[in-house]
C-alpha cells in the first residue's frame, strides 16, 4: 500500500518543537514531525487531538506559542513558516490549502474560483492593474493562460461541465474537488488538505483518492492531509503522524502505526495509566494469537 | 478640583441618556444582528410623544404636580415609542429577516427618514420649547447639581436595576437569551421567536422614549431633527462599549457622555464631536470589538 | 389560508370576516400611532408658548386610511397575489426581450440625445430644469453610486461615509481654484487622487474592523470631515461655504464666462443663455459616469477586480489562496473614493458654490440605498434605481397642480423626503436582492450564465 519511500528521505517540511496555547489549554505541546517531498503524510489523531491547530500553524492563521516551522522548497530555498502572514505562506513559501468546512467562493463560477487562486500571477501579468486596465497584450497572454491552467484542473478535478456554474451550487464531493484544484492553482509545492474526504461517499471518496494520487504523480506536490477515514489514510498515505491531546505518540509508515498499541489505546479512548496495561494485553494477545489484532 | 467634578456630572447626566438610547441598539443587534438606524429617530419620536402629552396635561388641569406630569409624560411616551416600533419590526423589518444583511439596515435607513420627515409634516419644522419644569439647584461642596440631573441619573440607574433583572432572571429574559444564540434551536425549544424579537424591539424602544422624555426635561426643547446626533453618537456609545453586549452599552454611554463633556470643557466645544468620533476610531483600531464585547474569534 | 375542507363560499365569508377583523385591529393600531402626532399639533401662539391644535378630522382620515388598506390587502390583494404566483411558477422562463438584451446601449444613446431633445421640446430657457436638475442631478447620483458600489457591491465593505470622499472632490476643487486659479482639467484628476489619498488614509487603520464596526468608524470619518469643514473657518470659511468657484471650460477652448473673449456663444455667434453651460455639464457628467463605468467592468475582468469579489465572498479563502487582502481592501477603498472626488469636484463646478449642508450623512446613506436597491454590484440596476430615487423626489417639486387640489398651503416638496423614506422600505421589502439580483460571471468556458443572488455573499467587512 505505502508509497515508494526513498531512502534518503527530503524533508519539504520541518516542525520542531511546536506549541499552540490558548489561554489556559495546551492545544499543541512540543510538537515534531517531519513531512517528506513527494509523500502523502497523515495526520490524524481522536477529535480534539490538535490537527487543525497545527495546520492553521502551518499555513500562518495562527501564530504559534513556541517552536519553528521550516519548509524548503526544491530549489532549495527555506521558509520560516510561523514567522509570515498567511497569505505570505501561500505565496512565497508555495503552501497550499483547503478547509474542514468548505471555503468556496460560492457567489462566483467554478471557473472565477480558479481564476481568483492565479491572483499573485496575474497581478504581475497585469502590471499591478495598470496595463491591464490600458489592455496591454502582455496581461491578454496571460489571463488566456491562466484560463487554460484552470481547464486543466476542471478536467483533473472531473469539473469541465460544471466550469460556468456557481461554485455554491455544487453537490458536496464536487465542491471538496474543487477546493482541492483551486488550491493547486496557486501552483503550491506543499498541500494541505483538511479532512478533505469528510462527508463523502464511497463513490466520491474513491474520485478524491484518484485526484490526490494524480496530483502527486503529475506534479510533485508533496501533500500533508487531516482525516478521520481510516481506509483514505491506509490507502494513500506513505507515512502517518498520530496526535492525541497536542502531543505526537506515532510516527511512521501506516503498518507500523496501525500497529502502534499507544495509537489503539488512543483511539479506544482508555485512561492514560491505562495504557500500560493494554499494551501489556495487547502483547499477550499477539503472542497467543500472532497476526490475529482485532481483539 | 470642583471644575473638574462639576464636568463629571454634567457628562455622567448625558452619557445617562446616551446610555439609555445605547441599550435599544445593542439589545436588537444582539437579537437579530442589525444596525436598527431608526432607533435614534424612536428616541425623538418619544421626546414628541412626552412633549405633547405636556401641554395636553397643562392644557387640561391647568397646573400639574411636576412628579406626576413627569411620570405621565414617560408612562405614555413609552407606551407611544413601544407601540411604534412594534409596528415598525413587524411591517419593515419582519419581511426581512434572514435575508441579506444590507437589506434591513438600508429600510432602517429609510425609516429613519421617514420618521423625522413625519414628525416634521405632522409636527412643524420649528423648536419646540417648553418652560423648565425643574429648576431647583442643590450646592454640593462647591458642585452645583441640580435636580433635572439627579432625576435623570437616578430614573437611569433604576431602569436599569429593572432591566437588568428582566434579562437575567425572568422567563423572557431566557428566551432573548437564547433566540440571540440560536434563532432557529430557540424556535424549536418551544420559543416564540417572533413574539420574543417584538418584545425586544417594544423594550428598546421604551428605554429611548424614556431618553426622549429626560432629553426634553433637560434642555427643554426639541426638533425634529432631534433623532440624528444623540442617535448616532448613541449608536457610537454601544459599538465603543462592543455591540450587543447590555453593560457595555451603558458604559459607552457614559464614556461618551464624559468625554464630551470634558472636552468642551477643557479644549473646545466646537470640535467635541470630533473628539467623540476620534476616540470611537482609535478604540476600535486597539481593540475591534469594543471594550466589552466579545472579541470575533476567527474560525479557520 | 382558509380551511381546506371549506366550500368556496364558506371560505369567502371566512375571508371577508377575518377581513373585517383585521381591519378593525388596523385601524385600532393606526389611531394608537397617530393619535398623538396627527390629532394633534404643536404651534406656538403669539407669545411664542406652545399650544396644541386640535386635528380630529385628519386623524379620522389616517385611521380610516388604515384599516380600509388593511381590508383591502387581506380581502383582495393577497389572494390576488397569490394567484398570480402559483399561475406565474407554472408558466416557463421568458427568453430577455431586444431591449433588455441592449439596455445599456439603449440608454447610452437616449443619454446622449437627451439635452437637444429636451431644448426642441422647451426651448433654451425651458431645458434648464430638464438637462440640470433632472439631467445632471440623477447623473451625480449614478456616478456615486458606481464608485461606492466598488467598496460596497464589489469589495462586501460597508461603508457608511462615502460622502466624505465626496467632499474631499469638491473642497478640492473649490479651495484649489479660489486659491491658486486652476483650472477644472487641472484640478478634476487632482480630486481624484486626493480623495484616494483620504480612502488609503481613512482606509489604512480601520480595515481590521468587520462589519457594522467598519461601518461606524466609515460614518464617523464621515462626520469628522463633515465637522472639519464646518469648524475650520479659516480656510473653508464654515457654514457660509465658498462661492463663486470657476466655472469650468471645454478643454479651456471655449469659456462659459460671459464676460471672457472666448465665450462660447460668442464664438460661434450664437444668443446668450445659460443653457449651454448646463448642456455642456451634462456630457461632462455623461462622460465622468461612462468612463466610471468602463474603468468598473474593465476592473472585475482584472485580477484585482475578482480579488474584490473574493474577499466578499471569503476573506480567509483569499489569504489562504496568497491574496493580500490588506491591499486589497485599499485598492477598493482608493478606488471608490477617488470616483467619488472626480463626482465631488464635478458637483463644485455645477454649483459654483460649496458649504458642509451638501456632505450630510443622508448623502452617504441615500447613495448606499441607491446602490443596495439596485442590486449590490450591478450597474445597470444601480443606474435605474438612482433613476427612480432621485428623479422620482425631484418630480415631487414639480407636483404644482397639487396645490389646487389640497390647497395653496400644500407644498408637496416638504414630502418629498417622507416618501423618499418610504419608497426605500417598500422597494426594499419588495425586493430584497434590489432590481438587479443576479451576478455576471467575468469569465466563462462556454456559455455566460448570470449566478443567482441567492449564492452571492454580501462580505462582512
Amino acid at each position: 500500500m505505502a508509497g515508494t519511500n526513498t531512502m534518503t528521505k527530503d524533508p519539504i517540511l520541518k516542525v520542531d518543537h511546536l506549541s499552540m496555547r490558548f489561554g489556559g489549554l495546551m492545544a499543541i505541546n512540543d510538537l515534531s514531525f517531519e513531512a517528506y517531498r513527494g509523500d502523502i503524510t497523515a495526520l490524524i489523531g481522536p477529535n480534539g487531538a490538535g490537527k487543525t491547530t497545527v495546520f492553521n500553524c502551518i499555513t500562518g492563521f495562527y501564530k504559534p506559542t513556541m517552536g519553528m516551522i521550516t519548509m524548503r522548497q526544491k530549489a532549495g530555498k527555506e521558509y520560516l513558516l510561523e514567522r509570515m502572514s498567511d497569505f505570505e505562506v501561500n505565496r512565497d513559501a508555495k503552501v497550499a490549502r483547503t478547509f474542514q468546512n468548505i471555503r468556496l467562493f460560492s457567489g462566483l463560477t467554478v471557473l472565477e474560483n480558479l481564476l481568483v487562486a492565479q491572483h499573485n500571477k496575474l497581478m504581475l501579468a497585469s502590471g499591478y492593474t495598470v496595463l491591464g486596465l490600458l489592455g496591454f497584450p502582455a496581461y491578454k497572454r496571460a489571463a488566456a493562460q491562466s484560463i487554460e491552467q484552470a481547464k486543466y484542473w476542471l478536467d483533473k478535478a472531473n469539473l469541465i461541465d460544471r466550469a460556468d456554474d456557481p461554485a455554491g451550487d455544487l453537490p458536496y464531493g464536487a465542491q471538496r474537488r474543487l477546493e482541492i484544484a483551486r488550491a493547486m492553482c496557486t501552483g503550491p509545492e506543499f498541500l494541505c488538505l483538511d479532512e478533505p474526504a469528510a462527508g463523502l461517499n464511497p463513490r466520491e471518496s474513491l474520485a478524491l483518492n484518484e485526484l490526490l494520487r494524480s496530483i502527486r504523480k503529475d506534479t510533485g506536490t508533496s501533500i500533508l492531509l487531516i482525516e478521520h477515514d481510516m481506509s483514505v489514510v491506509m490507502e494513500i498515505s506513505d507515512h502517518v503522524v498520530v496526535l492525541e491531546y497536542g502531543q505526537k505518540i506515532s510516527d511512521g509508515n501506516p503498518d507500523h502505526v496501525k500497529n502502534d498499541p499507544k495509537v489503539i489505546a488512543a483511539y479506544l479512548g482508555v485512561e492514560d495509566d491505562e495504557v500500560e496495561e493494554v499494551i501489556e494485553q495487547i502483547e499477550e494477545i499477539a503472542e497467543v494469537a500472532p497476526g490475529d489484532t482485532h481483539k | 478640583m470642583e471644575y473638574f467634578v462639576q464636568q463629571l456630572v454634567n457628562g455622567l447626566t448625558l452619557g445617562s441618556i446616551y446610555g439609555l438610547i445605547a441599550i435599544g441598539y445593542t439589545m436588537v443587534y444582539g437579537i437579530i444582528g442589525m444596525v436598527n438606524f431608526a432607533h435614534g429617530d424612536i428616541f425623538m419620536l418619544g421626546g414628541f410623544a412626552a412633549l405633547i402629552v405636556y401641554l395636553v396635561l397643562v392644557g387640561l388641569f391647568g397646573g400639574v404636580p411636576i412628579a406626576l406630569a413627569l411620570f405621565v409624560m414617560i408612562i405614555v411616551a413609552m407606551l407611544m415609542t413601544g407601540l411604534w416600533n412594534w409596528v415598525i419590526e413587524k411591517m419593515a423589518y419582519r419581511p426581512l429577516r434572514g435575508s441579506f444583511r444590507l437589506a434591513p439596515l438600508i429600510t432602517a435607513i429609510g425609516m429613519s427618514i421617514a420618521l423625522s420627515n413625519f414628525i416634521q409634516v405632522t409636527q412643524g419644522p420649528r423648536n419646540k420649547p417648553i418652560p423648565p419644569l425643574v429648576s431647583s439647584v442643590y450646592n454640593v461642596f462647591g458642585i452645583s447639581i441640580s435636580l433635572k440631573q439627579i432625576i435623570i441619573v437616578v430614573v437611569t440607574a433604576v431602569l436599569l436595576t429593572i432591566f437588568w433583572y428582566i434579562v437575567n432572571h425572568t422567563p423572557l429574559g431566557r428566551a432573548q437569551r437564547a433566540t440571540e444564540q440560536d434563532r432557529k434551536m430557540a424556535a424549536l425549544l418551544g420559543i416564540d421567536v417572533d413574539k420574543t424579537i417584538s418584545i425586544t424591539f417594544v423594550m428598546g424602544a421604551a428605554l429611548a422614549a424614556v431618553a426622549g422624555t429626560m432629553y426634553l426635561m433637560y434642555y427643554g426643547v426639541i426638533v425634529f431633527t432631534d433623532g440624528f446626533t444623540p442617535g448616532v453618537k448613541a449608536f457610537t456609545a454601544a459599538v465603543l462599549g462592543g455591540i450587543g453586549s447590555l453593560p457595555g452599552a451603558v458604559l459607552g454611554g457614559l464614556m461618551i457622555g464624559l468625554i464630551e463633556s470634558l472636552w468642551s470643557a477643557y479644549f473646545t466645544i466646537d470640535y467635541k464631536d470630533v473628539a467623540t468620533f476620534s476616540i470611537l476610531a482609535i478604540v476600535l483600531i486597539f481593540k475591534p470589538s469594543g471594550i466589552l464585547g466579545r472579541p470575533e474569534v476567527e474560525k479557520v | 389560508m382558509a380551511n381546506i375542507t371549506n366550500t368556496p363560499e364558506s371560505a369567502g365569508s371566512n375571508l371577508m370576516a377575518r377581513a373585517l377583523r383585521e381591519a378593525f385591529y388596523a385601524g385600532l393600531v393606526a389611531l394608537g400611532l397617530f393619535v398623538l402626532f396627527v390629532g394633534l399639533k404643536t404651534d406656538q401662539n403669539i407669545l411664542n408658548e406652545l399650544v396644541l391644535v386640535q386635528r380630529w378630522g385628519l386623524l379620522a382620515v389616517f385611521v380610516a386610511i388604515a384599516a380600509v388598506g388593511r381590508f383591502l390587502s387581506v380581502a383582495f390583494i393577497r389572494p390576488y397575489l397569490a394567484e398570480r404566483k402559483a399561475s406565474k411558477a407554472s408558466a416557463g422562463v421568458k427568453e430577455p426581450g431586444f431591449v433588455t438584451r441592449n439596455f445599456s446601449m439603449i440608454a447610452v444613446a437616449v443619454l446622449l440625445v437627451y439635452p437637444p431633445i429636451m431644448v426642441a421640446i422647451f426651448g433654451f430657457q425651458g431645458s434648464l430644469k430638464w438637462v440640470d436638475n433632472f439631467g445632471i442631478q440623477i447623473l451625480i447620483y449614478v456616478m456615486l453610486a458606481w464608485g461606492l458600489n466598488i467598496v460596497v457591491g464589489l469589495a462586501g465593505l460597508l461603508d457608511l461615509g462615502y460622502v466624505a470622499f465626496y467632499a474631499v472632490g469638491a473642497y478640492s476643487y473649490a479651495l484649489l481654484s479660489s486659491y491658486f486659479g486652476l483650472s477644472f482639467w487641472v484640478l478634476l484628476p487632482m480630486a481624484g487622487i486626493f480623495a484616494a489619498l483620504w480612502g488609503m488614509i481613512l482606509g489604512f487603520p480601520v480595515l481590521r474592523l468587520k462589519g457594522d464596526y467598519l461601518a461606524i468608524v466609515t460614518l464617523a470619518f464621515g462626520e469628522i470631515i463633515r465637522l472639519v469643514l464646518i469648524n475650520w473657518t479659516a480656510v473653508t470659511k464654515g457654514t457660509f461655504g465658498i462661492s463663486g468657484i470657476a466655472k469650468a471650460s471645454v478643454f479651456g477652448i471655449w469659456s462659459f464666462d460671459v464676460s471672457a473673449s472666448n465665450n462660447f456663444a460668442k464664438v460661434f455667434g450664437l444668443p446668450m443663455s445659460s443653457a449651454y453651460y448646463k448642456i455642456f455639464l451634462f456630457y461632462l457628467i455623461l462622460a465622468l459616469c461612462l468612463l466610471t463605468a468602463f474603468v468598473t467592468i474593465r476592473l472585475r475582468r482584472m485580477p484585482i477586480g475578482r480579488a474584490w469579489e473574493a474577499l466578499r465572498e471569503d476573506e480567509i479563502a483569499c489569504r489562504s489562496l496568497g491574496i493580500n487582502t490588506v491591499t486589497t481592501k485599499l485598492t477598493a477603498f482608493a478606488t471608490g473614493a477617488m470616483f467619488g472626488g472626480f463626482a465631488g469636484s464635478f458637483f463644485a463646478v455645477r454649483q459654483g458654490f460649496v458649504s458642509p449642508e451638501s456632505f450630510v450623512f443622508l448623502e452617504s446613506a441615500i447613495i448606499l440605498a441607491i446602490v443596495v436597491l439596485g442590486g449590490m454590484g450591478s450597474l445597470i440596476g444601480i443606474a435605474v434605481a438612482a433613476t427612480l430615487m432621485i428623479g422620482g423626489t425631484e418630480l415631487l417639486r414639480e407636483m404644482e397642480f397639487l396645490k389646487h387640489i389640497f390647497g395653496p398651503d400644500f407644498t408637496p416638496e416638504l414630502y418629498r423626503m417622507l416618501i423618499f423614506g418610504l419608497a426605500m422600505i417598500i422597494v426594499m421589502v419588495w425586493k430584497p436582492r434590489g432590481f438587479v439580483g443576479s451576478r455576471e460571471p467575468t469569465a466563462f468556458l462556454r456559455e455566460r450564465k448570470n449566478v443567482s443572488g441567492s449564492f452571492t455573499k454580501e462580505g462582512h467587512g
